[in-house]
């Protein structure tokens, strides 16, 4: 038992298998395209596998369906990894994937609503998911929908106000179907996030803008799922996720590497990591 | 006596009676309920106004978020904090994502005077007239503006009003139909040409009756979308009346000059003036002493008119 959660042994090996499938696409994409954010990607590949395959109510083939559940990629830079996961959620077909980055490509560095069904706003510069979040999260309210919203975003990002401007509005307006992850790798593009402008407290700061706050191993899938199912944390109040990650998690040369940010692999490297992570049992 | 007209009044009557048809109506606010007229539709729909506090970054942001949720909400908030603190919300989330948000800055141009440029929309236009997928409109009388809140509340897509202040008369009759990018000749005259947007619409009319007197022809268009132009009216105006002026309540860099010039210099050169304000940061005084100063008068237009003729020959160039 988690947090009074029964836990579903097969559904976390099926999960934690899709998991490891998008990291290994992931890595090849990247690879192929000599372009992408690694790091950030596979620090956040296991809860985009938890969400996109257990938690969001979402329909492959009706992607603009008004009542589904809003996921917004807010750290647009792991595009590969969003990409990667709708395709195995089939969003697309996985082939698709390795058009990334080439001419005339649907799939951007950064994701575009307008081309790849699935994608909720197009991101890239930091801070514009959370606001848009609580929009689409109080659109449902305003129009008693019962869609629920939810928002990655990177730590590092926090260091940007409209954040914190999105804070506050979420607590405001009582979005209790609204839900932030916070992808918590502690590590932006050029040193440590505490390093680069510090973000401790972290848990007290979302607390104290008003939201309900977990912190979880987001590389844990029983625990992703359990925080998840007891969502929202308070009625009244948005949720908050302090996901504790790696960035490069599943590959040793990569993890905690700022190097790694968007570092691309070669091709012994992919070797490498593939071999690290593990084959995929079908 | 001439009455004149507050475009905010037209912009909320417009709006109250749209938000009536239709449910998915919202007004967003960054505590501009008062500054944009909206305290009857805050009274008559308590629940479709979103006050976001003083956030324009959230404030496009969550726009774009309540569009996605299948709302049409309508951003009102004065027009150089809309515009500059939030250019790459308007940017990102609404033009390049395509989300149905209607963009409306209040009070632009020098409307705030003497609260200095802080406080003056002077830019806007050149910010927002170079993102993609956004149209740009500048309505000049209460006539249009009720017209472009109707037609930006039943258009699908990313769309910028600027709404001024400034009392102004009514220049378009009662039975005029606005359409996105196309301009309105108000006057017609083969001598030149005088483009105008927003509310120095009616200063334009005024010079075009000085040059008359002057015996000389002006055409004069409202050209109220800034992007997208329309192409068509100013290759006309150039190829039949040779000579050029515009007129717009923006600095004279990448406005409605700007955007006149791009089309007139590629497709058939005649000489212009553009006139707007000239690349300052406006000196203290009111709008009305502002717009005199920097010569977006019916006197200042003529004069540029009249130097443009006298300069260039008046037969057909």
């Amino acid at each position: 038992m988690i947090d009074g959660q029964a836990i579903d042994t097969e559904q976390i090996e099926r999960l934690q298998s899709i998991a490891r499938a998008v990291r290994r696409r992931d890595l090849e994409v990247v690879h192929g395209a000599k372009l992408g954010h690694v790091g950030g990607e596979m620090s956040a590949i296991d809860i985009l596998v938890t969400l996109y395959f257990a938690v969001l109510r979402i329909d492959p083939k009706r992607p603009d369906d008004p009542e589904r559940d809003r996921f917004i990629l807010s750290k647009g830079h792991s595009a590969v990894a969003l990409y990667t996961t709708l395709a195995h959620r089939g969003f697309m077909l996985v082939e698709e994937l390795d058009t990334f980055a080439k001419p005339l490509s649907k799939l951007n560095g950064h994701p575009d609503r307008n081309k790849v069904p699935g994608v909720e706003t197009n991101t890239g510069p930091l801070g514009h998911g959370l606001p848009v979040a609580v929009g689409a999260a109080l659109a449902a309210k305003l129009q008693q929908h019962s869609w629920r919203v939810y928002a990655l975003a990177g730590d590092g990002e926090l260091q940007e106000g409209s954040n914190w401007e999105a804070a506050m509005a979420g607590a405001h307006f009582k979005l209790d179907n609204l839900t932030v992850i916070v992808d918590r790798n502690r590590l932006q593009q050029g040193d440590g996030t505490e390093q680069t402008m510090h973000l401790e407290p972290l848990a007290d700061k979302w607390r104290a803008f008003g939201w309900s706050v977990t912190e979880v191993d987001g590389h844990n899938i029983a625990q992703l799922l359990a925080t998840f199912a007891r969502l929202p944390f308070k009625a009244g109040k948005p949720s908050c996720i302090i996901a504790h990650t790696h960035k490069g998690q599943g590959v040793s040369f990569m993890q905690d590497k700022v190097a790694w940010h968007h570092k691309v692999p070669n091709a012994e490297e992919v070797t490498t990591a593939l071999k690290e992570l593990g084959e995929v049992v079908a | 006596m001439t009455q004149l007209f507050d475009c905010r009044d037209a912009f909320n009557d417009k709006l109250r009676e749209l938000a009536a048809l239709d449910p998915r109506i919202v007004a967003v606010v960054n505590d501009s309920v008062g500054s944009s007229k909206l305290n009857q539709f805050a009274e008559l729909y308590p629940n479709r106004i979103v006050n976001v506090g003083i956030a324009e970054q959230n404030m496009v942001g969550i726009s774009a978020g309540l569009a996605n949720g299948g709302l049409i909400p309508f951003v009102c908030a004065a027009a150089p904090f809309l515009t500059g603190r939030a250019l790459e919300q308007i940017k990102a989330d609404v033009a390049y994502s395509n989300t149905n948000v209607k963009l409306c800055g209040m009070s632009s141009g020098m409307a705030y005077g003497e609260l200095g440029p802080t406080h003056h929309s002077i830019e806007d236009l050149a910010w927002l007239r170079a993102i993609a997928n956004l149209t740009v409109i500048v309505p000049a009388d209460p006539v249009e503006t009720a017209q472009a809140v109707a037609v930006a509340a039943t258009t699908v897509g990313p769309m910028f009003l600027r709404i001024s202040r400034m009392p102004v008369p009514i220049v378009h009759d009662p039975d005029y139909q606005f359409v996105i990018g196309k301009a309105a000749r108000l006057r017609d005259g083969d001598d030149v040409t005088l483009i105008a947007t927003g509310v120095l619409v009616t200063q334009a009319l005024q010079a075009a009756d000085l040059l008359a007197a002057e015996g000389i022809a002006a055409r004069v268009l409202n050209m109220s979308t800034i992007r997208p132009l329309d192409v068509t009216a100013v290759q006309a105006a150039a190829e039949e009346t040779g000579r050029i002026v515009t007129i717009e309540e923006h600095t004279v860099f990448g406005g409605l000059g700007s955007a006149v010039a791009e089309v007139v210099v590629t497709n058939h050169p005649v000489p212009m003036r553009i006139l707007g304000v000239p690349g300052i940061f406006a000196p203290t005084g009111s709008e009305e002493w502002l717009l005199r100063h920097f010569g977006l008068t019916a006197q200042g237009i003529c004069a540029a008119a009249l130097e443009l003729v006298k300069g260039v020959p008046m037969a057909k160039v």
